[in-house]
């Protein structure tokens, strides 16, 4: 007999779960459609919280371990939300040759946070990247998306203050 | 599209192109595109259309132009005339300058040794079309090799040409790719896979992701000739999340594909169908290793598992898999098109072809380089790359990123293949290659590489879990001046461990870094060492007084 596959109801209605929805759709519900999901959730709502990773594992009739065990092993799925603007110090080889940790230091005693934690107020979120791909532009800097090449530490806090306070 | 429809399409294709006095290509490819290439491709256009002169100039938005560090590139004619660091204001002199005399305050010398010396086999066309213009790639051959083996070859045919090929797997290890494919194609079960990896989590090497972006019609060729080789109907290309940009092309790539019937049911008309679908990595690096890749795939946790058995016999859900790299794959084309044997010349005795690599760090010319095997890693550093920067003097060169190792000065004449490189303690690896001046602290480095290879232990295997914490720590109090002489036996004593004992390439590979810089670099080691071991003594610590003894510092009591 073959089982009739219930979807359960999104976590709230949320117009973005449709989207989280229609990949797992795409997929036909298929377990191995886990990752996939979840990049789907985090695409739609900038990280993975805890109803959003148990619908999907319902969804996808996964083990909620499972689910767990997934969003926590891979570096790309956040599970806190970031803040208003995020600054990635890229810190593959090339861009920490050319300096990277060291503004990676600077950043983090200027804001008084640690690499993947974000300000009390939201505002600044400092990530750090393993490598980007630019590595011709090292040190690289991804803020809010846009590549800061070859800048000084300086030259970042400046453009990070330029974010924060417009 | 039948045969005959593809040969059409490539002559409309230059046609199409023909009658334009003049190109301009304008590189698109993530490290130009953050320097904001798109606007002056936007402004090129622009001004042409302002001028009215759009029937002779033709604009294109095309792969890596190879000079990453100066971008935005422009060429002209394909790279008759380069220019660099090109901003959209600039659009008008260089309008201005074709067909006469080219702007010299952004020309950049096109017969340098940085691109002269290069050959370009996997970038054959790479930098002379638009990668997303289905019909501009097939001008410049696209699937002309899939058309040759689906209608002149058998699968076994095509196996023993990319046997005699002699070419070599491009993702490190450099497994003959014509062995892997008899297998697969040996292997019983009627449903098999093809998977590309395309998850480059080596730092400080883009050239997959260069490839990808820049030509991935031919990564699409390349899987689809090995599917009808090995008798696969399915394949999937594992990109990392980090390559927004690669991700969005070979999306695009497979719908014109599959719409003009290159991929899916019945290719060129024949009965021969392939599909090709495009999975997320999610930032772990263990998921380069190929059992990794495949749990990743089915979307579990990218754990590693013993093998045998093989991929090539049980990979995906348990189906023979065929898992080669993109620039493997990306190699399969010219080989089909051009003869094994004709491959074959290129190269060392024992490794064929070209490689591509991402030569950065402290040096003049950073950018991606194609060059034939067998050349040397001076030539590559001090004739293309231009030597090192702000009178500064060479250390080393680390090739293989947190797999592979620093290789000292004495050694930059070996030539540049898989044998060469393992005999002096690095690897060929993906094709990163780092060079790093008499700045750069050596044990720093090691540290550095070993930081990442703990935090990118899957935690599987216990060897590769505690053994890279413990390296890292010791690594760390080395570098920041708290290590002792015994220290550096328990680093030695885990390194072999690990490497020994760890169940994937991840841990066996992991020591490599320390093991080369020890061995070339034990000096900085001893260095930091005895200087801590002096200031302890200083502060009138009993314990090391005894062993600053030993490093022959006086101490006054």
């Amino acid at each position: 007999m073959s089982a009739l596959k219930t979807i359960p109801k999104a976590p709230s209605d949320d117009k973005r779960w449709r989207i989280v929805d229609s990949t797992m759709r795409r997929n036909g519900y298929e377990g191995h459609a886990l990752i996939e999901s979840l990049h789907s959730v985090q695409q739609a709502f900038g990280y993975l919280d805890e109803p959003g990773i148990r619908y999907v594992a319902s969804a996808l009739r996964v083990p909620i371990s499972k689910a767990f065990g997934v969003a926590t092993f891979y570096h790309y799925f956040t599970l806190k939300p970031q803040g208003k603007h995020a600054c990635v110090v890229c810190l593959g080889t090339a861009c920490y040759i050319k300096g990277s940790g060291e503004m990676l230091k600077r950043v983090s005693q200027k804001y008084a946070i640690k690499e993947g934690e974000t300000t009390p107020d939201g505002e600044l979120s400092l990530l750090s990247a393993r490598c980007i791909g630019a590595c011709g532009l090292a040190p690289a800097v991804v803020l809010d998306g846009e590549v800061l090449a070859k800048h000084t530490a300086d030259d970042v806090v400046v453009k990070i203050e330029r974010k924060l306070k417009p | 599209m039948t045969p005959e429809e593809l040969q059409t399409l490539a002559a409309r294709g230059q046609e199409k192109f023909a009658h334009y006095k003049h190109v301009l290509n304008v590189c698109m490819e993530s490290g130009c595109v953050s320097s904001r290439s798109d606007t002056v491709a936007d402004a090129l256009d622009k001004e042409i259309a302002k001028r009215g002169a759009k029937e002779q100039i033709c604009i294109k938005r095309v792969g890596c132009l190879c000079s990453c560090a100066q971008g935005p590139m422009v060429s002209q004619d394909d790279g008759k005339v380069l220019y660099k660091e090109v901003k959209a204001e600039d659009a008008g002199a260089i309008l201005d300058a074709v067909g006469s005399k080219p702007v010299s305050r952004l020309q950049m010398p096109a017969d340098h040794p940085f691109f002269t010396k290069q050959l370009r086999v996997v970038r054959e066309h790479a930098g002379k079309f638009d990668p997303e213009d289905l019909e501009d790639s097939i001008r410049v051959g696209a699937y002309h090799g899939l058309m040759k083996v689906l209608t002149q070859m058998t699968p076994a045919e095509v196996i023993a040409e990319i046997t005699t090929s002699g070419l070599r797997g491009r993702g490190g290890a450099g497994f003959p790719t014509g062995l892997k494919w008899s297998t697969v194609a040996k292997a019983g079960n009627p449903t098999k896979y093809i998977v590309c990896n395309g998850d480059e989590g080596d730092p400080g090497a883009f050239m997959d992701r260069s490839v990808m972006e820049g030509d991935p019609h031919r990564v699409l060729e390349g899987m689809a000739i090995a599917a009808y080789a090995v008798g696969a109907q399915k394949g999937v290309i594992y990109v990392r999340a980090e390559y927004p940009l690669a991700v969005k092309r070979l999306t695009r790539a497979i719908n014109q594909a599959t719409r003009q019937e290159l991929l899916g049911a019945n290719i060129l008309g024949t009965k021969f169908g392939f599909t090709v679908e495009i999975r997320l990595g999610a930032g772990a690096f263990v998921c380069g290793e190929e059992t990794a890749l495949l749990a990743s795939i089915e979307g579990r946790r990218g754990l590693p598992r013993p093998r045998p058995p093989f991929p090539a016999n049980s990979g995906l859900y348990n189906c023979p898999t065929l898992i080669n790299n993109v620039e493997t794959f990306a190699n399969i084309a010219p080989i089909i098109n051009k003869g094994g044997a004709w491959f074959s010349k290129i190269g060392t005795a024992k490794s064929k072809g070209t490689k591509l690599f991402a030569l950065t760090g402290k040096i003049v010319n950073t950018g991606l380089i194609e060059v034939p095997m067998g050349i040397s890693l001076r030539e590559i550093i001090f004739d293309m790359g231009g030597g090192i920067p702000d009178g500064r003097k060479f250390k080393a060169v680390q090739t293989g990123g947190p797999s592979g190792g620093c290789i000292p000065e004495k050694h930059l004449d070996i030539p540049v293949d898989y044998e060469s490189l393992a005999s002096v303690g690095s690897i060929m690896g993906s094709g990163g290659m780092i060079v790093m001046d008499d700045t750069s602290n050596m044990v720093d480095v090691a540290r550095f590489f070993m930081d990442f290879c703990a935090s990118e232990s899957c935690g599987k295997c216990v060897p590769c879990r505690v053994g890279t914490y413990h390296m890292h720590e010791i690594l760390r109090r080395i570098n920041d001046g708290e290590g002792t002489s015994a220290d550096l036996m328990l680093l030695r004593e885990l390194c072999d461990t690990v490497k020994t004992t760890s169940l994937c390439g991840l841990g066996q590979t992991a020591p490599n870094p320390v093991l080369s810089t020890l061995r070339y670099f034990e000096q900085e080691y001893l260095d930091l060492i005895s200087r801590a071991e002096a200031t302890r003594a200083a502060a009138g610590d009993g314990h090391s007084k005894k062993a600053a003894g030993t490093t022959g510092l006086e101490v006054t009591l």
